[in-house]
């Protein structure tokens, strides 16, 4: 056991720790949380920057350690978030990079890269949420294209989107995870409709899409038809595998930020108050270390990473709601005030039980995945 | 950055746990149980496969490990619920004679206030003067209790890390045991397990193992004491609600004095004692946020 990074890798953390502290201070100011055009051009502005530097494709191409001291580096540096371009950086991409033709990766992958083009999850439909694997949204095959009518919901920044990952039913008489096929679909492509969702946040974070007879080339079909189910598990592994790393470093600091706050403002006085952030600090601390071991467990085994990811979003999704509502005990009624730092965050972490797979399911995963227990 | 167990560990690891199959099975514990008294040939057995002088230099007589390896195998004595005051004889070898090889057993006053085996140690470290016997909850663990202010010593930190070590075998144990059991027990035609109510059970009882496992092995890397803190409370927890819950898997079963489960949380609560004032560790992880700021 080791905790110590190799030379390079400190020569890595070096570089990329310099080359940040040069840009940060020419990025310009960040958009409101709810101008979308807005996020989107400032998102892809950052991709583009990395591009150029030479850091694009950390997450998908740098070994999982290199990926690791990325996402702390620039966490700890204060720079954006990968933001719109989650999807495309952080499932699309590598799936398309495992299971894509050579065509297929040669048309999506470099505008992924250079912050060119933003994709959304069209997984989730109206009554297929927990059990994805219901989805009735169909697929029906025309000549050299495939003519797609359903919908979609919860798609996230599907407003800026140009393309969609967009799991549909081809083969309605096959057993419900058999008949699935995974396609990229342009998101300007006649009859595709977006209308956006608000969110209890206040903000249109996702949308519902509405698809009548798009019309999507057999050509944009990611691995087999029918075979879609298949692909759709690697997509999740890198969901839950390595989405989370930067933001445990974020809720460090934010722990941090918060345990100043009640030391001026006296709530730090209370006992209880600061047993309750001692622990969220042993917390934050054994996440990172987890993050530590799960990485050095893919570079280990080299492979796509494990539901070891279901673990740590337990116990992730879990805490981070406990620091905003410690956070929110510090500030008292301050609390209540949207324009308060964490009171918009303690909105959102609300979501973290609930989206990329409810903590319910990823029990069912633990329990079935990993211990061997009985499906239910 | 390699953490993960290295060939040698997972070979230590794999030997120790085949030797306490050995040397403490299920039928050892038992025999333990109702006898009561610590078994000084287990503990010169124990010394003689280098238990206690893991980490003591070669030219000593000792091993020539280091903490990692000695959580492993701390690990893997309270997944056995191995009794006796291990952690504290291991502490002493090297500076009490004796104990490393296990003719000498060393106890200590612990957090709380309490002794273990103080009536089977050949050596106390710390003042147990009017030191009076409890009626120990843990039917392997004898506890004396010395009066307040007596030592108000903490637990060094090499203590409540070791002491972190055990509670995390019991986590493991108590997972193992639950799993196994909702695997095998049916009711309503199926296996337990098929319930989401008791899968959903086993799985927080692995996520807080896994969890505890990441804090203790890093607070063995890095032997800092704020880390340890961290793993302290982490593995306290795993073992303590790792317990109950898998005493809830088990039913009525679990309720008996027959089941081991009742061994396992009693263990635990212990262990909890010894590793000193959760409060304290608490506070220590709380000044440490505002300490890192500047
Ligand atoms: C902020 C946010 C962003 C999202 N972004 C996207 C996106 O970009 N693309 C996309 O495709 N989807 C997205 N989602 C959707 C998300 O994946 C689903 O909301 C989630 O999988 C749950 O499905 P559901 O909402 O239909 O809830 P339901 O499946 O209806 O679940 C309701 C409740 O029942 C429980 N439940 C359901 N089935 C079981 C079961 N078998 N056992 C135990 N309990 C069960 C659930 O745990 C939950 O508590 C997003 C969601 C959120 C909140």
């Amino acid at each position: 056991m080791d905790l110590a990074y190799s030379p390079e890798e400190e020569e890595f953390r070096g570089r990329l720790r310099e080359w940040l502290a040069k840009v940060l201070p020419t990025l310009p100011p960040k958009p409101s949380p709810d101008d979308w055009p807005g996020r989107r051009a400032y998102d892809l502005g950052w991709q583009r920057m990395l591009y150029d530097a030479g850091y694009a494709d950390v997450h998908w191409d740098a070994s999982p350690t290199v990926r690791l001291i990325f996402l702390e580096e620039t966490e700890k540096a204060g720079a954006p978030y990968v933001g719109a371009g989650f999807v495309g950086l952080l499932h699309a991409g590598p799936t398309i990079a495992a299971e894509g033709t050579a065509e297929q990766r040669a048309r999506w992958l470099p505008s992924i890269l250079r912050g060119e083009e933003v994709w959304c999850q069209g997984f989730s439909e109206p009554d297929a949420g927990s059990d994805l694997a219901a989805l009735r949204t169909r697929a029906r095959r025309d000549g050299d294209a495939y003519v797609v009518s359903g919908s979609k919901i919860w798609t996230s920044h599907a407003e800026v989107a140009d393309w969609c990952e967009l799991l549909v039913r081809t083969d309605t008489s096959a057993p419900k995870h058999r008949g699935i096929s995974w396609l990229a679909m342009p998101m300007d492509a006649p009859g595709v409709t977006v209308r956006p969702l608000r969110t209890l946040a206040g903000s249109t974070e996702f949308a519902e899409v509405f698809l009548d007879e798009v019309r999507v080339p057999v050509a944009n079909r990611v691995g087999e038809e029918n075979d879609g189910w298949r692909v759709t598990m690697v997509t999740l592994s890198y969901e839950r595998g390595t989405a989370f790393v930067g933001e445990v470093v974020a809720c460090r600091r934010v722990l941090g930020e918060v345990a100043r706050e009640a030391r001026v403002n006296g709530r730090w006085d209370d006992a209880g108050v600061r047993r309750r952030l001692g622990r969220l600090n042993a917390e934050f601390r054994a996440l990172w270390r987890l993050t530590q071991w799960n990485v050095s467990e893919a570079e280990a085994s080299g492979g796509v990473p494990g539901v070891g990811g279901s673990v740590f979003k337990l116990r992730y999704s879990r805490v981070r709601q406990e620091l905003y509502d410690v956070a929110a005990d510090v500030l008292g009624p301050g609390a209540l005030d949207l324009g308060r730092p964490w009171v918009l965050d303690r909105l959102s972490s609300l979501s973290y039980t609930i989206a990329a797979g409810t903590s319910e399911i990823q029990r069912n995963i633990v329990g079935e995945r990993i211990l061997g227990l009985p499906k239910g | 950055m390699r953490f993960q167990l290295t060939e040698d560990q997972r070979a230590l690891r794999d030997g120790v746990r085949g030797l306490l199959a050995r040397l403490f099975g299920s039928e050892a514990l038992w025999a333990a149980v109702d006898g009561g008294g610590l078994d000084r040939g287990l503990w010169r057995e124990l010394g003689a496969a280098g238990f206690f002088g893991l980490r003591l230099a070669e030219a000593e007589g000792g091993v020539g490990l280091g903490l990692p390896e000695a959580v492993l195998v701390f690990e893997e004595a309270g997944r056995v619920l191995l009794p006796g005051p291990l952690v504290a004889t291991h502490l002493a070898a090297g500076v009490v004679p004796g104990a490393a090889t296990g003719e000498v057993v060393v106890t200590a006053v612990g957090g709380g206030e309490l002794v273990e085996w103080l009536d089977e140690a050949d050596v106390v470290v710390g003042d147990a003067a009017g030191a009076v016997a409890l009626r120990s909850v843990d039917p392997l663990t004898p506890l004396h209790r010395v009066p307040a202010g007596v030592s108000a010593a903490r637990p060094g930190d090499l203590f409540v890390l070791l002491t972190a070590a055990e509670q995390l075998g019991t986590a493991v144990r108590a997972c193992e045991l639950a799993v196994q059991h909702a695997r095998t027990r049916e009711q309503f035609g199926r296996p337990i397990g098929a319930f989401q109510a008791v899968k959903h059970l086993c799985a927080e009882l692995l996520v807080r193992v896994e969890v505890a496992r990441a804090a203790v092995y890093a607070a063995a890397v890095t032997a800092d004491p704020v880390d340890i803190a961290a793993a302290r409370l982490l593995a306290d927890e795993a073992a303590v609600r790792g317990a109950r819950d898998c005493l809830q898997v088990h039913g009525g079963m679990g309720f008996t004095w027959e089941a081991d489960v009742h061994l396992c949380l009693k263990r635990a609560w212990v262990r909890a004692e010894r590793g000193g004032s959760i409060t304290e560790s608490e506070e220590l992880l709380a000044g440490e946020l505002l300490a890192e700021a500047g």
